[in-house]
């Protein structure tokens, strides 16, 4: 069996940074990328970047060596991705966070408002039901984290967890010091309009969570396959005949419900920030998708039936 | 099939003409824009000079100048346009932020709080920014034109080191100023109860704008340095090469 020579160059100063030899043909770029972990300890493999090209695409942890188009001498070359923190970590922190947190105006914890309201309750209802359906939301989220996303990338980069924390919640708490305000003013149209926010609410909150499960199944334990994904028996994953991303459809509708439920406009802003977001990550899926696969459904937009 | 391939080739040829139709229309209309721009700044600065020449005191100038410069520096809104739909390689979002808060002193401070307007710091601002614009709007307009002189070049990558430190200095003044009228009329603030469950306190609002120049300023500030040194460091290059 001839055996490969791998040497990995920094990409931007094209210095040696470490020489492989007799690696075997059908070694992985994981496996070449635990080797210079043990060369480099500073750098684990999931803050290393390997490439052909210094300014190449990353190759993937799978590639396998004899299957790259280099000679027996390969030459690859690193960047670092700087410290990087596993995505279950974040998204467990990031959730935790404004469970927690509006939990704490709910009961109307000391220092936030004036000391004659402390630990005291709402008298409006929709006050209870808001902070039911908030806490449902996260708990959801936190238990869909654990036990139901298969994760594409293992890590993402350590500043991500800053940047994405301060936005969930600082918006948790922003939303949650209006809504548990004494001086809050319940819906103009009172029970009828948050009877009907509730069913919207819980509406998406089942449809979310339908997207979730059919998504996992595409995906078998382990693997990082990627498929068009198909409306299965349940009716709320029809909706995949016209969207590619209908989990942030949903995902959309359960914060307008909330929106309407508590008639807050930070609560309406924070819907508004997170459909923009998820728009621009919707027409990015919806493009790799395009990209990927040459018979994907023509009807599908990326997040709004027909419009977006 | 030939026919399909044939009309495939004449329509690049369309889109190729149509792109090139498309960069003479934007340089024209960038060129008129930054020489209208440039023109609009000088006679605010002619305007300005003239009042104190004449009147001996800074008090009323800004009276005397406030439509034109609410003109001119509104109108600067389309450079958002202009980075958006790629006419100029700049962020958008860096120039977003730099038009916003010129749109932002004019409109939300000097404008709406009429006993500011004859703080001497206003006139540091609006002397900073006169010299500033105009130094950057003709520096575009030459370079547009392929014609740039020397002292332009000069201009727009040395006298900012000044002028910039000048300009948040006046605009900072001028907002603090500003806060005991702000509080005291309660201003473009909102209390609770309302429909809308949302508060907003101008006064505090205030407060956290000039407090984010501590961190917005520095980044902006090292960003021009880095280009200065980026485009004086070239010229020393070529120096060295004759």
């Amino acid at each position: 069996m001839k055996h490969y020579e791998v040497e990995i160059l920094d990409a931007k100063t094209k210095d040696k940074l470490c020489f492989l030899d007799k690696v075997e043909p059908n070694a992985t770029i994981g496996e070449i990328k635990s080797m210079f972990h043990k060369s480099h300890p500073q750098w684990y493999p999931a803050r290393q970047s390997i490439r052909l090209d210094p300014k190449g695409k990353s190759l993937k942890d799978e590639d396998v060596l004899q299957n790259l188009p280099v000679g027996t001498t390969a030459t690859f070359y690193f960047r670092d991705l700087g410290a990087q923190i596993s995505w279950v970590t974040v998204f467990l922190t990031e959730y935790a966070g404004p469970l927690v947190i509006y939990l704490m105006f709910y009961f109307r914890v000391p220092f936030i408002y004036a000391p004659k309201y402390d630990f005291t309750t709402s008298k409006h209802w929709v006050v209870h039901l808001a902070c039911m359906c908030h806490s449902f939301h996260y708990v959801k989220r936190l238990l869909e984290t654990l036990f139901v996303h298969r994760f594409s990338h293992g890590t993402m980069p350590l500043r991500n967890i800053f940047k994405n924390c301060t936005y969930y919640w600082g918006f948790a708490a922003w939303m949650a010091y209006y809504i548990n305000h004494p001086l809050y003013t319940p819906p103009m149209y009172g029970e009828q309009q948050v009877k009907l926010a509730l069913i919207i609410f819980l509406f998406c909150q089942i449809g979310n969570f339908s997207i979730h499960i059919a998504l996992r199944n595409l995906r078998p334990p382990g693997s990082k396959t990627r498929k068009i994904p198909y409306p299965t028996k349940n009716p709320f994953t029809w909706i995949f005949l016209l969207v590619s991303c209908p989990n942030y459809t949903y995902e959309l509708g359960s914060w307008l419900g909330f929106t309407l439920m508590t008639q807050c406009l930070p609560v309406a802003f924070f819907t508004l920030v997170g459909f923009i977001q998820m728009t621009v990550w919707a027409k990015g899926k919806h493009r790799s998708y395009l990209k990927e696969f040459r018979d994907y459904p023509p009807l599908r937009s990326p997040i709004l039936p027909f419009i977006l | 099939m030939a026919s399909g391939e044939e009309d495939g080739a004449v329509e690049e040829k369309e889109t190729n003409n149509k792109k090139k139709t498309k960069s003479a229309v934007a340089i024209a209309w960038l060129t008129f824009y930054n020489i209208a721009m440039t023109a609009g700044w000088l006679v605010l600065a002619i305007a300005m000079a003239r009042f104190y020449l004449q009147k001996g005191t800074h008090k009323g100038l800004y009276r005397s100048i406030a439509r034109t410069l609410k003109f001119f520096q509104t109108f600067a809104l389309l450079e958002i346009g202009h980075c958006a739909f790629g006419l100029v390689r700049t962020s958008v979002i860096v120039t977003g932020v730099q038009v916003c808060s010129r749109i932002f002193m004019v409109w939300f401070i000097t404008h709406s709080i009429r006993q500011i307007q004859n703080e001497e710091s206003v006139i540091l601002f609006l002397v900073v920014w006169t010299v500033t614009e105009i130094t950057r709007y003709s520096f575009y307009t030459f370079h547009l034109l392929h014609h740039l002189p020397y002292f332009i070049k000069w201009a727009r990558y040395n006298l900012f080191i000044i002028m910039y430190p000048l300009g948040v200095a006046g605009e900072l003044m001028t907002i603090y100023a500003a806060l005991p009228y702000v509080r005291k009329s309660g201003m473009y603030s909102m209390r609770l109860p309302n429909k809308y469950n949302v508060s907003f306190d101008y006064y505090y609002f205030l407060i956290i704008v000039m407090l984010s120049y501590i961190p917005l300023f520095p980044q902006l500030y090292l960003h021009m340095l880095r280009q200065r040194r980026r485009v004086l460091h070239g010229e020393v290059i070529v120096e060295k090469d004759e």
